[in-house]
């Protein structure tokens, strides 16, 4: 199947990153005493990186309320509100596909699916979808080695989940060298530069993303000539 | 509410948080869609252009976040992320190979993490 073989080699820096990071997942929920049907639950239902570091500390009743959970996680997971308006006309022809395509929507799955160009030979719905499962798969996979075998691993990853970072920086080029206008890339890098110094590490990441969405509203009419296609797919540019 | 906890076992206090998570989760990502991909029409202009734009915006908000606890107080802590960064710039304008740059990034982080 050359559609499972092309997803496996643009799903390879996700691999780097989601095993290790799905690693330390499964290690944090085996401290904190929850084995690896845990591990496989989170990773399956829930498949949300930060949110389930997160989760971990709610876990074991410390935490106040369902209700006080539900706002945590609508608050860390925020900035997914603008991930599928990228993908609104390209997922609705997935079919069946389509419910999973959204769920598993996440950062790196997002951004391979903004990046990626399907050659024309092969099936784009099925490439879209083996990525998003891959992906995911290295997640719960990590998770299950991380919580199963994660204090006795014997050599040390550290810094390989940069590999997520470069992943971003190779992607963002892309754009970057592809597009006809390069406000939209200067403008979420100076309010997401802005962001991180009003706000902190911590809480920057939605003030950035709501600054900049305003701004691209606001400068729709200068920049919607340059960045309007006729004919082309949002999402594929 | 914890009345309602002290009411169960604890796994099913778990798994009741487990699921308020995922549904949470699943709400933010399908909301964009409930919103405005339902009944067959066209979105709106306005939301097609934002998802044209915001691709190549959230990348750059992406990189900053992933870039988000570099410590500039040491050398230890933004030397490996800054050189790395580079590495993989300088890497993908030489050759364009998506897989070469990363790999050759973060090989040059994770050789920097331990030397500095």
């Amino acid at each position: 199947m050359r559609e499972l073989k092309f997803a496996a080699r643009q799903t390879l820096p996700v691999f780097c990153g989601y095993i290790f990071l799905g690693i330390a997942f499964g290690l944090l929920l085996q401290q904190a005493g929850y084995g690896w049907g845990w591990a496989l639950l989170s990773s399956t239902l829930i498949y949300a990186g930060s949110m389930q570091f997160v989760l971990v500390q709610l876990l074991g009743g410390g935490f106040a309320s369902l209700a006080s959970v539900a706002l945590t996680t609508l608050s860390v997971n925020s900035r997914h509100l603008f991930y599928g308006l990228s993908f609104l006309e390209e997922f609705a022809k997935m079919g069946k596909a389509k419910p999973y395509m959204v769920f598993a929507l996440t950062d790196e799955t997002y951004s391979l699916l903004c990046g990626v160009r399907v050659p024309p030979e092969l099936d784009k719905k099925r490439a879209f979808f083996l990525i998003a499962l891959l992906d995911q798969s290295y997640w719960v996979l990590g998770g299950l080695i991380g919580n199963i075998l994660g204090s006795v691993l014997p050599f040390d990853m550290t810094g390989v989940d940069f590999a997520m970072t470069a992943l971003f920086v190779v992607i963002f080029l892309e754009q970057w060298l592809a597009a006809k206008s390069h406000a939209p890339a200067l403008l979420g890098l100076g309010f997401g530069l802005i962001c991180l110094l009003v706000f902190g590490p911590d809480a920057f990441l939605l003030p950035a993303l709501v600054c900049t969405v305003l701004a691209l509203g606001l400068a729709r009419g200068r920049l919607a000539p340059a960045v309007d296609a006729p004919g082309e797919e949002a999402g594929t540019e | 509410m914890n009345v309602f906890f002290a009411a169960l076992p604890p796994y099913a206090a778990d798994i009741a948080i487990v699921l308020v998570v995922a549904l949470c989760t699943l709400l933010t990502r399908a909301l964009p869609f409930l919103l405005f991909g339902r009944g067959g029409k066209r979105p709106a202009p306005f939301i097609l252009y934002l998802g044209r734009v915001l691709p190549a915006a959230v990348m750059a908000i992406l990189v900053v976040y992933c870039l988000r606890t570099t410590d500039f107080a040491a050398a230890g802590g933004f030397v490996p992320q800054a050189v790395a960064v580079a590495a993989v710039a300088a890497l993908h304008l030489w050759k364009r190979n998506d897989l070469l740059s990363i790999a050759g990034g973060t090989a040059v982080y994770m050789l920097l993490l331990r030397v500095l």
